[in-house]
């Protein structure tokens, strides 16, 4: 791939999205005056909601990309975006559906059988199912075609024994979509031998064991599977071609809003402590957050339209991921200098601030290391600028 | 392109002795109307669209070319929102900088200073925004009818700072509805950022070309962690430059730059793609300087050519510290429950 091709068409959302951004925004004012959420709760845990997400599954706007025979709207990339976008600016609590909705879902459709996408897509779409991710584990993280666990080929199926690791919602999801290692890695080829498979969290031999993260919270977890048994229908793709199927799934999950606005929270209320008149420092300090923001978004939107074009734009996926993360990791430390200068003001909003602070503080850490790595994605960058 | 890659290649400008290919590249560039594209052929322009001007301007910035191809432009786009006609050759504008003041008096003579005004002392004609009793006007002056001052942009183009002593213009006429010195600083400040995205493309380019082909440690430096992460950061800053600029570029062009029309929404797209792509001229001059090493920091090698213009642009229309500065204030007048719908509008 030579340079030129890294392209970032100004897309513009259509009218349509934006339309639809108000009705969004209006359902969320909805559901936070009932009392179903609360927007500035700091805690990951309150993130999960199925109550929440089967009312958004009765709105459409789970697979809302998918086509109308499995539950979805075939609608667009960008009316997706727009979802996302106001759901993480409203700390809406989406974990029950989000996984399923940005990834899990599109593979199904890609992969799986005809049976299984009748069954489970249409009841993703309602908001009634919890997906997980298996993909690392305690000796493979961003090395992931080092996988170890195990399907060894029975009667109608396979066993599994292994353990996956740092799944998140494990411990609530209905299904995983994870790797196991069919044959050994080919000397030619390191990344040969691992197979998607679609597992049913109920099914026996699973163990699930918490793994608290380092704001005391529970949502990562460790998955223990001992001669589980799955069936041949629910293999996903090629036999030992995992690693054809990995791209495109990535572009979808690097690209996205959720990659720089984890920590917006604290942008917000840090606008609310600096008032109405900020001192010259502040004021050109927020201004180049905001510039960053906009162009964040522009990129991203970007990426959303090509897409939606059927463009697999993998390198500007991951330029997205790699400038957004870094942004919205140095945030919080950044509203922190803006405002340390700030006196006489509201204490109420001054302990809002602080609380977001101190949230978006602890969780920064992994924001450069979920879904890809700076380090991995710099690789593929590098790989796209001809390099590798 | 083809002119910029014929005639203005950065390697031949490089070594060139005289000042020949300048006039070259600049009458070859003039005779395609590519310098007047937004001027209607009414008033002696090519009346193209602006999406093409600004593709010109992206363009030139992508062989960082050494003529006044966007302040040419900008003058014309000044000088026709007034209904003037646009002489030929080389245009630049004043003012360049946002508090710099021309005042027109009652018998229509314009005195003032404006600084930093770049090709000054080569072109024919400055178009001037100045201020008068009765409202801002266009007015277009002789250069010989003003003191240019002798300097140089970092890239070694003539600036300098032009004064007007009671000069007399050629043509002037009242600005249309909206066109005052902030929307100029817009115009100008949305071409910066175009210019300086294609500068930083061709860094790019250049900078993944020298890694692959400089061999040290016994393989091409590319080969190298460290510097491939240093080049994935150019990339993710020069696509930052061009998703931002594109934006801006785009947003004007969809109101046809009428100044009437320049709201707040474009306030915050030329804003951020003058804020974001300075930054990513700063970032990325830095990252392709290391690349390139010893070799980079020469008067003979091209790269400066790129780097130090891109550091020079940041200066024009306003530098990113005050238009950040001014973004910043918007934002907090509005106050925190607007933050987002204001971000999001776009």
């Amino acid at each position: 791939m030579s340079v030129s091709s890294l392209s970032f068409d100004p897309i513009r959302l259509p009218s349509q999205c934006q339309d639809l951004r108000k009705e969004v925004r209006a359902f969320l004012k909805q559901e936070i005056a009932a009392g179903t959420y609360d927007p500035t709760h700091n805690k990951t845990g309150e993130m999960f909601s199925r109550e929440f997400s089967r009312k958004v599954g009765a709105k459409g706007w789970i697979g809302i990309t998918w086509p109308k025979k499995y539950g979805g709207q075939e609608r667009t990339f960008l009316e997706r975006y727009v979802i996302t976008e106001e759901f993480l600016a409203h700390n809406a609590p989406v974990q029950a559906h989000r996984t399923a909705d940005r990834q899990s879902g599109p593979v199904l459709i890609k992969y799986a059988s005809e049976d299984i996408k009748m069954d489970i897509l249409p009841r993703i779409c309602r908001g009634e199912c919890c997906f997980g991710i298996g993909m690392s584990e305690p000796n493979s993280g961003s090395d992931l075609f080092a996988a170890q666990t195990k399907a060894t080929k029975t009667t109608g199926g396979y066993l599994v024994n292994g353990t996956k690791v740092w799944t998140t919602n494990a411990h609530q999801a209905d299904y995983m979509i994870a790797l196991f290692r069919t044959s050994p890695p080919t000397k030619e080829n390191h990344r040969h031998g691992l197979t998607s498979f679609l597992v049913d969290m109920s099914w026996k031999g699973i163990t699930i064991n918490p793994i608290h993260n380092l704001t005391g919270l529970h949502d990562f977890n460790e998955i223990v599977m001992q001669d589980l048994f799955v069936p041949e229908t629910h293999v996903l793709g090629e036999i030992d071609g995992a690693w054809k199927q990995a791209t495109s799934e990535l572009a979808y999950e690097r690209s996205g809003p959720e990659r720089f606005m984890e920590t917006l929270g604290v942008l917000s209320e840090l606008v609310r402590v600096l008032g109405e008149q900020p001192d010259a420092r502040a004021a050109e300090q927020l201004g180049r957050l905001v510039a960053q923001l906009h162009t964040m978004r522009r990129m991203s939107i970007s990426v959303n339209g090509m897409l939606q074009a059927g463009k697999e734009p993998v390198v500007e996926a991951a330029v997205v991921k790699d400038v957004g993360t870094i942004w919205e990791q140095r945030l919080p430390h950044r509203a922190r200098e803006i405002a340390a200068f700030i006196e006489n003001d509201d204490p109420r909003n001054r302990s809002a601030f602080e609380e977001q602070l101190a949230f978006t503080t602890m969780i920064a850490p992994k924001l450069t290391l979920q879904g890809g790595t700076t380090e991995v994605l710099r690789g593929i960058i590098a790989r796209g600028l001809g390099l590798r | 392109m083809r002119i910029f890659s014929d005639l203005g290649d950065p390697q031949t400008v490089n070594r060139a002795r005289d000042e020949t290919w300048r006039r070259t590249l600049w009458s070859n560039l003039a005779d395609a109307g590519l310098t007047l594209a937004w001027v209607p052929d009414t008033l002696g322009g090519a009346g193209a669209d602006l999406a093409d001007g600004f593709e010109v301007i992206g363009i030139s910035g992508r062989y960082a070319s050494p003529v006044p191809v966007a302040e040419t432009l900008l003058a014309g786009w000044l000088l026709s929102r007034a209904r003037i006609s646009v002489p030929a050759g080389m245009l630049t504008v004043s003012p360049f900088r946002p508090r710099d003041t021309l005042l027109m008096s009652a018998d229509g003579k314009v005195s003032g200073r404006a600084r930093g005004i770049p090709f000054g002392r080569e072109t024919g004609h400055v178009a001037v925004l100045a201020d008068a009793p009765g409202g801002a006007r266009v007015c277009l002056f002789e250069a010989k009818s003003c003191r240019v001052g002798e300097g140089k942009t970092l890239a070694g183009d003539p600036m300098g700072d032009v004064t007007f002593e009671n000069a007399t213009p050629i043509a002037s006429a009242a600005a249309p509805e909206g066109l005052d010195r902030s929307k100029l600083m817009m115009m100008g400040a949305a071409i910066r950022a175009v210019e300086t995205a294609g500068a930083l493309q061709t860094v790019l380019r250049l900078s993944t070309e020298y890694a692959n082909e400089r061999v040290a440690f016994g393989k091409p430096i590319g080969k190298f962690q460290a510097v491939q992460h240093n080049l994935a950061r150019l990339a993710g800053e020069a696509s930052a430059a061009m998703a931002a600029a594109g934006s801006a570029a785009e947003a004007i062009a969809s109101i046809e730059a009428d100044p009437a029309r320049f709201d707040d929404g474009i306030f915050l797209e030329v804003a951020s793609a003058r804020i974001r792509s300075a930054e990513a001229a700063t970032e990325g001059a830095a990252i392709a300087h290391q690349v390139f090493g010893a070799i980079g920091f020469t008067k003979e090698h091209i790269l400066h050519r790129f780097t130090m213009r891109m550091l020079s642009w940041r200066d024009d229309f306003g530098n990113e510290s005050r238009w950040a500065l001014d973004l910043g204030n918007r934002i907090a007048a509005k106050g925190a429950d607007e933050f987002w719908p204001t971000v999001s509008a776009r």
